[in-house]
């Protein structure tokens, strides 16, 4: 049947998707350097983690506690812009509107290794010494336009009106934008700032070139060095298997509250 | 299929959606040519059985025979289920239009003719002609996103009738327009239908429309056909008071029939035209606004009363009376009347319609618990002694009239509850149908005024409980 | 709410800053030598660099067939879960989604140790798996999303016109259906043209694709003609997405 055919295909496609992931998975409860071999079960590797990695110079654990940092920081930052500049944006017509929001289509758009080139440039050019900061610069300015992307659709879906029906009831400007405008922003906010997150954490390229010769390790870039050296080093599988995990959650936690909500 | 006229004949039909039964045992006929409107609220089935036989649905039971031009040229009956829509002889205008928005008009048009196979200068000719027909000829080559809803109807209705179906079935096809659209279309679509000689089966919730349009109505509520005929009998005579109620204005009250062609009703006895309800049985009565002659002093007036409020409604005056027994009645009338003062009116006996009342007092399935209790819409309730057979278990009918159902604000003061599904004013009291929770009706007179969904707790007294066992009722 | 216009302007100077400046410093270093004198001679040299055109070329033409595959493999799967016919599990879908929010290095990574494992020598046909194994996921998603909001009654329309459903699917499903298809390639084959980390791993640095070559050119702090080939690639990207309206691309992850 129909159905059966469908399913079947659904199925391969999803086994290869994933056959890396198990695998690897697997072969992060046991001690063997070389993948592929069992020794037995063992937490030894995921031990690793909190220990240390092999690069020298950075440990594996300094360079997700960058990672994390960097992303929380760049995303907050985000938001912030992000939000103002889409109330901004909302309220701007004709070709200023149009200009600004081509402008703002462009990191998205461009591919993350030109956006890594040009921020290199300006920063060599501007001689800003290259290290943290301009890390988090180099991932405000690619995380932003995604932010106004998540926030604009609410301005629009909201009703004009609420904003004036405030201030007839008494509310000065500022306390309407407090007390009622932020308040239906708040889940495009909420999504722009998880979408920020999301892409500063998984960045390779712009970080690569932004981060100057200080030794600065985000976890892309630490596995770049790392697999250049020879392949996926053991502690690896087990950061892989905790990632792939901790999304998998999150995602199964996010889509049980819209099916909620859904149902309402 | 004796009757060579008929060119669908529906048998028996039943659909549920889950444990919802949608359609309940629908049984009707279309004749050639036809404009027949399927009519009443959300949720009575209409758009389900005109999607059956389209052929989006299948039913679960029943069949639904067309007539079919076989390969041999031979016209034959043939039941359609499991033919797959794409294969019947039958075009659908949809509520949304649907006109595909890659394809310009003209192409839109002729997507079932390029389908067939037709050759391209009779497509040509065809979509022109159509075009034509709907108004629309300087239209081919625009971008349907385009054009306004009144527009993309017309190519809606262009693209199927291109065709040449043999029914045309349009659901809700004018709900998205405007007042004046509407009407204009309405009348367009009169028009259509008499110049194209095709059958049309229209879906609507809109009696006016459904007055206006057909040749025959088929009023549905609740998955039931309540009454087939034309607009003139349906609005006229309606069999039942959901009908009354449905079309037009009207004033439904409870009457008594004194004897053929004799009813009481407002505390008065009228003369009228209906015949064979027995004598002093319960009867509802029907009266229409406009039926009601009025005057400060009136010649031949068989009852009075006192103007609450008086409206004018553009064409007429739309009044609020007391009578003399306290009924309250809507009449309309080209004069005005001053609110305050006292009003003498009479009713021609043609202009009465008795109605058989579909029941007389509560009769609900329960089941016997012991000598005192029942288990009725899913919870107990304490009742009047049983007489006869009492064993815990038996199926029983408990018997409770109208006005002894007492509705609570909150749910929990009632021994069950529900929610306020239907409305019927009767001029002195409120007849309300309220749906269990346990998905039962329950009939209940008031004077309190409630809402459509308002939820309430169902309360009746023992003593107003009377059962009857099974064996009792055989007796 | 009229001054709120004003709050534009700090994000219109970032934007001139961190965006606009960057790009047209490409510009002005691919069309220097480095003594800053302007010269063509960065772009000329790429069309004389018989390398950097193979590299160019070999670029080109992965992307081209990655992104083929990604659309036979992935239309077919969005369709599928996108009917309800055919997938009720809203489970399925999340799986689908899921490994795009994993790194993407470290996909790529464990697929190339999977290689090895199973003894497959690196090369272009572990490449294009890779590549395909990475994007496959962008692909769907927009495809995925579109289908699933189109509205029904377009196909019942044709349906009830007469076609069978296979021409359902040729004249009506397929056409309504390309803005997905247009944002899913716009998100395939733009970020495997100019990829360059993954290359290397998947093909033991046998093959190198555009991005890698502007990468060690920078790193060698041939900035110059780094930028030129950043040019070049920018003016690739640029054609790409008037071609396929990138106006029209929806955001990644958007909301689920």
């Amino acid at each position: 049947m129909k159905k059966l055919f469908a399913q079947a295909y659904i199925w391969v496609l999803l086994v290869l998707l994933y056959a890396p992931i198990v695998f690897i998975a697997i072969f992060s409860f046991t001690e063997a350097r070389t993948l592929g071999n069992w020794t037995g079960f063992s937490l030894e590797l995921y031990k690793h983690i909190f220990t240390g990695g092999v690069n020298g110079g950075a440990s594996l654990m300094a360079a997700i506690k960058n990672t994390l940092v960097i992303a929380l920081v760049a995303a907050a930052f985000s938001t912030l812009l992000g939000t103002v500049s889409a109330i901004g944006i909302y309220n701007l017509k004709g070709r200023k509107k149009k200009t600004i929001q081509f402008l703002n289509n462009i990191p998205m758009i461009n591919p993350d290794v030109i956006t890594g080139v040009s921020l290199f440039l300006l920063f060599v050019f501007l001689h800003f010494s290259q290290g943290y900061l301009t890390v988090i610069l180099a991932h405000i300015s690619f995380c932003t336009p995604y932010v106004v992307l998540s926030v604009m659709p609410k301005l629009g879906q909201m009703n004009p009106n609420i904003y004036e029906a405030a201030l007839d009831l008494g509310a000065t400007p500022s306390l309407a934008l407090r007390k009622v405008l932020i308040p239906q922003l708040r889940p495009g906010m909420l999504s722009g700032f998880i979408l920020a997150f999301t892409m500063s954490l998984d960045d390779f390229a712009v970080t690569f070139f932004t981060r100057g010769t200080i030794g600065l390790e985000t976890l892309s870039t630490y596995i770049y060095a790392d697999a250049r050296k020879g392949g996926l080093t053991p502690e690896l599988r087990p950061l892989m298997t905790l990632i792939f995990t901790i999304i998998l959650i999150l995602l199964v936690i996010m889509n049980v509250r819209q099916a909620k909500t859904n149902k309402k | 299929m004796s009757d060579k006229n008929i060119i669908i004949d529906i048998e028996h039909l039943s659909k549920s959606f889950g444990d919802h039964q949608v359609l309940k045992d629908i049984s009707l006929y279309i004749r050639k040519g036809e404009f027949v409107t399927l009519l009443g609220p959300s949720g009575c089935g209409k758009t389900t059985l005109l999607r059956m036989i389209a052929g989006f649905l299948q039913p679960d039971e029943g069949t639904i025979m067309m007539e079919w031009d076989s390969k041999g040229g031979k016209t034959e009956f043939r039941d359609v289920a499991g033919i797959p829509p794409h294969q019947r002889p039958l075009n659908t205008v949809f509520q949304r239009y649907a006109l595909f928005p890659h394809l310009d008009v003209y192409d839109n048009i002729a997507f079932g003719l390029k389908l067939q196979g037709v050759p391209k200068d009779e497509i040509d000719t065809r979509v022109r002609k159509v075009l034509k027909l709907v108004s629309m000829s300087d239209y081919e080559d625009r971008d349907v996103e385009s054009l306004s809803g009144g527009q993309q109807q017309r190519v809606a209705i262009a693209r199927a009738i291109v065709n040449r179906p043999k029914v045309l079935l349009l659901d809700e096809p004018l709900a998205a327009l405007d007042l004046k659209m509407r009407q204009d279309m309405q009348i367009e679509l009169k028009e259509m239908h008499q110049k194209l000689g095709i059958t049309f089966i229209y879906v609507t919730h809109d009696q006016s429309e459904a007055l206006t349009l057909s040749d025959t109505v088929v009023v549905m509520n609740e998955g039931k056909i309540q009454q087939i005929g034309t607009p003139i009998d349906i609005y006229n005579e309606p069999v039942n008071s959901f009908v009354a109620d449905f079309i037009g204005e009207s004033n439904i009250l409870n009457g008594t029939m004194v004897h053929d062609r004799k009813v009481n009703f407002i505390g008065h006895d009228f003369e009228c035209v209906d015949e064979g309800f027995g004598e002093n049985n319960p009867v509802d009565v029907v009266i229409r606004p406009e039926d009601v002659y009025l005057g400060y002093e009136l010649e031949g007036a068989q009852f009075s009363g006192t103007v609450k409020s008086c409206v004018f409604k553009g064409v007429h005056y739309e009044m609020y009376v007391e009578t003399d027994s306290g009924n309250e009645l809507q009449i309309q009338d080209y004069d005005a009347f001053e609110p305050g003062r006292t009003v003498q009116m009479l009713i021609h006996p043609d202009d009465i319609q008795v109605m058989k009342k579909e029941r007389v007092e509560n009769v609900i399935d329960c089941k016997v618990i012991d000598e005192t209790h029942i288990e009725m819409f899913g919870e107990e309730f304490e009742c009047a002694p049983i007489s006869g057979n009492v064993e815990s278990g038996i199926p029983a009918k408990a018997r409770i009239q109208f006005s002894k159902v007492d509705l609570m604000d909150h749910e929990e003061e009632g021994n069950a509850s529900g929610e306020v599904w239907f409305i019927l004013y009767k001029g002195n009291h409120y007849h309300l149908t309220v749906k269990t929770e346990s998905g039962e009706y329950v009939y209940v007179d008031t004077n309190d005024i409630w809402d459509k969904g308002d939820l309430v707790g169902i309360k009746i007294l023992p003593e107003d409980i009377t059962v009857e066992t099974v064996d009792e009722q055989e007796k | 709410m009229s001054k709120r216009s004003n709050w534009a302007i700090p994000y219109l100077i970032f934007l001139v800053l961190f965006v606009v400046l960057p790009l047209v410093l490409i510009v002005v270093y691919a069309l220097q030598d480095g003594n800053g004198n302007f010269t063509l001679s960065n772009v000329t040299r790429f069309f004389t660099d018989s390398d950097a055109l193979s590299t160019f070329a070999v670029s080109v033409e992965v992307a081209i067939e990655n992104t083929l595959i990604c659309l036979l493999l992935g239309y077919p799967a969005a369709y599928i879960l996108a009917d309800k016919n055919l997938n009720k599990s809203a489970v399925t879908v999340i799986l689908f989604i899921l490994p795009m929010w994993i790194n993407a290095l470290m996909r790529t990574l464990a697929t190339a140790e999977l290689f090895n494992v199973f003894g497959f020598t690196l090369g272009k046909g572990t490449l294009l798996f890779g590549m395909v194994y990475d994007y496959l996921p962008f692909m769907i998603y927009p495809i995925y999303n579109v289908l699933l909001k189109m509205d029904k009654s377009y196909a019942e329309a044709a349906s009830d016109l007469g076609a069978t459903p296979v021409q359902v699917f040729g004249k009506v499903t397929l056409p309504l259906s390309m803005p997905g298809i247009f944002s899913g390639i716009l998100m395939v084959f733009m970020p495997t043209v100019s990829t360059f980390a993954i290359s290397e791993f998947l093909t033991n640095n046998k093959i190198k694709l555009f991005g890698t070559i502007i990468q060690e050119n920078i790193n060698s702090s041939m900035w110059n003609y780094g930028a030129a080939l950043s040019l070049i690639m920018l003016v690739i990207i640029g054609l790409t997405t008037i071609l396929l309206g990138g106006d029209e691309r929806e955001v990644e992850g958007g909301t689920i």
